[in-house]
């Protein structure tokens, strides 16, 4: 047993009371210091003789020792006892925040358009643009659709009070955007063209007289109506999943002969008309300044607003147009 | 274009199979079925039943009671939604535990404490047509003497059959027809195809003493037939007949009416019959109308013509029809009536599309001319096939045909290039394939070296190119069959850099909180005046409603109903933003008005600074080059908190805050932020350039500068002074106080500026930080009679 045992017990004692980092910084001086009983018994190791200065000093060394590591221990449990106090006081609800950012919202149709640019654009196109007035040479004659064509009447277009009667409309699909590009552009031509489009149709669930289509043009040296087959496949399996088949049925329009409707298939089986495409009509080129001789190609079209429909289940279209937040901020 | 199996069946007996496969075929053809219903079937418990009396029920008024003998002699009770009845007429009748064609399952039933023991049915009921205003009065039809309890599929002749309803498409006049669809079908089936024969008996006497037509205008008439029937009487169409065209979507009316529609739904050919007797000498005249010249026509309507529009007049030169369209009352067919002459014509179709629409007057005779009707010798057949079904009642035929012609299409054959229709198609067939494929349809080939000669058949008017061609080749082949490629061009894709820097403004937009909205362009008349502006937006000539009738100049009515329908629904703090067009009014001599795309931010609850904040973070994001804000007054905007943005010195936008009236205009409470950019010539315009700055290694001084600077003095001019100051060594500038109150004179604020120093080369010394503070306090006070505030 050491002889300094009891100076040890009395050291530790004093230390594991202390209650406090303050008390610890005070107390060692008293324990480690020069005037501390350590200390003292330290300096009386120079009276003894070299035997049992020796024995007595390694004594000494093994009690300062422990009470050094007992001194540091306490010093750990304590600092971690203030720093648990300290950040007890900082504790926070995180649910009670009241939050200072919030994001804004795409409309459902720029979304929609953008995922429909964006696929156009990985399969080699550019995006075409054209104004919503529009003069009848562009949305009717120069696409095959003569004043007196039947179809004229199908358009149901909204007329506006410029020029002669019936001369300026809002432009009742995008196909002006094929005339408008080809009289600017050189072929090989490769453009979608999205954008609003007008009908007489009254709001209701399921129409809207402002809405939004895309149609697509191509023309370039031997393109064929496998083309245009193979592009709409190319193009339902990019957007709508490679599950999805594609297909075309006859059908008419002036712009186009032949002409198609292209259905996608439903998971049951049956097929949903998408909308229309064909191969462009010669009649159509050359009211561009297009050699059909040369050029060949296809055009295509169907409604952004509706896929936004169709993805969302929404029973009625014109929320589209209503801006009521409640509706914006889901999407 | 509604058709029956069984008549198709009369013209292609082939013509068989499940109906849906049948509706695929059709689909394929490019008649698209819209609608298939299985007809005739379910019937066979629905009898004749007698009306013995009629009554009101004692506690209901939109219902009667109604006893009926159904061939017991007794009297059945029945409660009955329907008034149109009288005693002693005979409807169809469905008993006590009859399952209807739909399914509905008839029971005894008490209707409002009175005992109903069976139903009386409407044609729609029964599936024979789309009537469903009353019921169906059989009196006529099957003769007073028929005993009550007869089943009615026998008295009406009722067989199974299938009902198509197909969209024909512009360019096929000749599916307008059973006949044409008949052709089409047994083609895609691969089965004969032909034209019944239904001869008819001529009399002695010529058509030519009664009859005389003069084309005075070939451009309006390519042909006129007339033909003259005698010992004519008007009596009720047998059922079958009846059946048909009820089926087809047409109202029976009398026995020359009904066969007149007969003739027109099989073959195409639309007809007009007259009373001989009210035309003079027979002699009828083909011109274009006289402006201004009056028509009564059978519908009872005086109507006024226009040049473009044909007529028919009689020899003295009265118009007694409006050409392809509809015809005149003068000359109507009677009771009286025992002589009819009857006019099978070919319109030109752009003529009769004109009237049609200026007269608003579509009708299924005009629909057929306006595509294209058939000039061939589908015209005799069509005669003949009206004399046929009228020799029934005891019509004569007279002798011979007045065939008078004006202007013909042209049907000089088309060379058709095999190797080209390939190309289109992308298709590999033989000139032999094609050539059969055309003629399953009446197109006539012949060889041409390795191309074919192609005559197009008289019922095809709309087809009259290669390219035309070549579509009837796909439809035949089947478009199924044509393989899918791909184009073979190598092009790059991609977003031009203003979609690029569009789609990146909505993205910045949507990161500072705002929600996207796509109002449509229209205005209510008064909105923009509402809304502080000029009241001079581009109209529309046939708006949907009138609130809809203006077509915007800006963004900020059709933002402000945002907000407001918004509020209105308990949302009253929105930040909204748009980008559209907007229509200027067209600028001199030019026809489409000045339309471009534009931007506007609107934020409910805030007031300008918000809005400023948001251009801020766009000018960063874009990099707007130069980006000034010049307060002035703008129309619509709250006078005192507004600015005009100038982008590298042209004004592009306005930002601040709504006038205080236009939100109360709108019924808005709160201010409302705003901003709008021209954004099409913003991004279009000069661009900023993103230079590179070496970040610098050494040490940064910062000095703060309060100054007192008149209210009338934007802080915009004094941050233009410090960086011009500054120079180089001025890094950064940041506002970080604005004062107002004591120790500041009145009318005047204290600035406080944080001005950042830092050299790229070199640690700057005290002197010369202190000699850059020194000159841009000099320079401030000086240029804006501002003062260092101690």
């Amino acid at each position: 047993m050491s002889r300094f045992a009891p100076m040890v017990d009395e050291a530790i004692e004093a230390i594991e009371g202390a209650a406090s980092l303050a008390d610890l910084e005070e107390l060692r001086p008293t324990l480690l210091g020069k005037k501390s009983a350590l200390a003292g018994a330290s300096r009386s190791l120079g009276a003894m003789d070299p035997d049992e200065r020796k024995a007595v000093g390694r004594e000494l060394n093994v009690a300062r020792e422990a009470v050094e590591a007992c001194l540091a221990r306490r010093l750990d449990s304590l600092r971690v006892d203030d720093r648990r106090q300290q950040l007890e006081a900082e504790r926070m609800d995180l649910t009670e925040v009241r939050p200072d950012l919030r994001r804004g919202h795409l409309h459902l149709v720029t979304q929609a358009r953008d995922r429909l640019e964006d696929v156009f654009v990985g399969m080699g196109y550019t995006v075409a643009e054209g104004p919503e007035v529009e003069t009848a040479w562009y949305n009717f004659e120069a696409l095959n659709i003569p004043e007196w064509h039947p179809a004229r009447g199908t358009f149901d277009t909204i007329f506006v009070n410029l020029g002669e009667p019936e001369e300026v409309m809002l432009r009742s699909h995008t196909s002006p955007v094929q005339i408008r590009t080809m009289e600017v552009t050189e072929p090989p031509i490769y453009v979608v063209a999205p954008g609003r489009t007008f009908r007489t149709d009254a709001a209701d669930a399921t129409h809207l007289p402002a809405f939004s289509q895309i149609e697509g043009l191509v023309i370039d040296r031997g393109i064929t109506m496998g083309d245009l087959a193979g592009t709409i496949d190319e193009f339902v399996k990019a957007f709508f999943g490679g599950e999805i088949e594609s297909r075309l049925r006859p059908s008419y329009f002036p712009f186009t002969e032949p002409s198609a409707e292209f259905d996608i298939s439903l998971p049951d089986g049956g097929w949903l008309e998408l909308g229309g495409c064909g191969m462009v009509n010669p009649n159509v080129l050359q009211n561009c300044g297009i050699d059909p001789d040369v050029w060949q190609g296809f055009a295509f079209g169907f409604g952004i607003d509706r896929l936004a429909v169709m993805r969302y289940e929404l029973d009625d279209i014109r929320e589209l147009v209503n801006n009521d937040v409640r509706f914006l901020r889901q999407f | 274009m509604r058709v029956l199996l069984s008549w198709l069946r009369e013209f292609a007996p082939d013509i068989d199979g499940d109906p849906v496969e049948l509706g695929e075929t059709l689909d394929a053809l490019g008649l698209a079925v819209e609608e298939m219903t299985v007809t005739g079937i379910g019937l066979d418990d629905i009898v004749l039943a007698k009306v013995l009396d009629l009554r009101p029920h004692p506690d209901a008024d939109r219902i009667q009671l109604v006893d009926v003998d159904i061939g017991d002699g007794e009297a059945l009770q029945v409660a009955c939604g329907a008034f149109n009845m009288a005693v002693g007429d005979l409807v169809p009748f469905a008993p006590v535990g009859t399952t209807m064609p739909d399914g509905l399952e008839i029971g005894r039933r008490k209707m409002r404490g009175e005992w109903s023991n069976g139903m009386c049915c409407s044609a729609r009921e029964l599936g024979l047509g789309d009537d469903h205003e009353g019921i169906m009065i059989l009196t006529d039809v099957v003769g007073d003497d028929t005993d009550p309890g007869t089943p009615v599929v026998s008295v009406l002749g009722i067989e199974p059959d299938v009902l198509w309803d197909l969209e024909v498409n512009a360019n096929r006049p000749d599916a307008m027809s059973v006949a044409g669809v008949a052709r089409d079908l047994a083609a895609g089936l691969g089965v004969p195809f032909a034209h019944p024969d239904h001869p008819v008996d001529e009399t002695a006497e010529l058509v030519g003493s009664l009859a005389l037509v003069e084309i005075l205008d070939p451009s309006l008439c390519g042909r006129f037939v007339a033909r003259v029937l005698r010992d004519v009487t008007v009596g009720t169409s047998p059922t079958w007949l009846a059946n048909r065209i009820t089926a087809l979507g047409m109202r029976p009316i009398n026995s020359v009416v009904d066969i007149s529609n007969y003739v027109m739904l099989e073959l195409g050919q639309p007809n007009h019959t007259y009373d001989l007797a009210l035309v003079p000498d027979g002699h009828l005249r083909v011109r274009r109308a006289a402006s201004g010249e009056h028509i009564t026509t059978l519908d009872g309507v005086d109507r006024t013509l226009s040049a473009i529009d044909g007529v028919i007049a009689d020899r003295d030169d009265r118009a007694v029809g409006i050409a392809g369209v509809m015809g005149g009352a003068a000359t109507e067919i009677s009771e009286a009536t025992t002589d009819v002459l009857v006019e099978m014509a070919w319109w030109d179709p752009p003529s009769i599309s004109r009237t049609v629409r200026s007269l608003n007057l579509p009708s299924e005779a005009s629909m057929r001319f306006r595509r294209g009707a058939d000039w061939g010798e589908n015209i005799e057949r069509a005669c003949r096939r009206f004399a046929q079904l009228m020799a029934q009642y005891g019509a004569t035929l007279t002798a011979g045909i007045v065939d008078e012609r004006g202007e013909l299409p042209d049907r000089t054959p088309i060379r058709l290039r095999p190797a080209r229709i390939n190309g289109l198609l992308g298709t590999d067939l033989g000139a032999d394939e094609m050539a059969g494929h055309l003629r399953s349809i009446g197109f006539e080939t012949a060889e041409a070296g390795d191309d074919l000669d192609v005559t197009v058949p008289t019922w095809r008017w709309d087809t009259s190119t290669e390219t035309d061609v070549s579509e009837e080749i796909a439809r035949l082949h089947g478009y199924e069959n044509i393989v899918p490629t791909v184009p073979k061009g190598e092009m790059a894709g991609g977003l031009t850099t203003y979609q690029q820097d569009r789609r990146l403004t909505r993205q910045v937009l949507v990161g500072a909180g705002c929600d996207e909205t796509q109002p449509m362009p229209f205005l209510a008349p008064g909105d923009l005046v509402r809304a502080g502006l000029a009241d001079d937006g581009v109209t529309l000539t046939n708006p949907i409603d009138a609130s809809e009738s203006v077509l915007r100049t800006s963004l900020l009515p059709g933002q402000l109903k945002a907000i407001a329908y918004n509020q209105s629904h308990r949302t009253p703090a929105v930040r909204l933003f748009e980008i559209g067009h907007v229509y200027q009014p067209a600028p001199a001599g030019q026809l489409l008005p000045d339309e471009h795309e534009v931007m506007a931010v609107a934020i409910a609850g805030e007031e300008a600074p918000a809005a400023v904040s948001v251009l801020d973070v766009l000018t960063d994001a874009l990099a707007l080059p130069n980006v000034e804000l010049r307060a002035t007054e703008i129309p619509g905007m709250h006078p005192t908190r507004c600015a005009e943005v100038f982008i590298a010195g042209t004004r592009r936008g306005a930002v601040g805050e709504v006038d205080p009236d236009v939100l109360a205009a709108f019924d808005i409470d709160g201010r409302v932020a705003w901003l709008e950019l021209d954004l099409e010539r913003t991004l279009d315009g000069p661009s900023g350039r993103r230079t590179y700055r070496r970040v610098s290694k050494f040490p940064s001084s910062d000095v703060d500068l309060a100054f007192v600077v008149p209210d009338s003095v934007p802080a915009f001019n004094i941050v233009k002074t410090l960086n011009k100051t500054g120079g180089e060594l001025l890094v950064s500038l940041d506002l970080f106080d604005v004062y107002r109150g004591a120790g500041v004179p009145p009318g005047s604020r204290s600035l406080a500026y944080r001005l950042r120093f830092q050299a790229d080369d070199r640690t700057l010394t005290d002197t010369e930080v202190g000699e850059a503070r020194q000159a841009c306090i000099d320079a401030v006070e000086k240029a804006h009679g501002a003062s260092l505030r101690s």
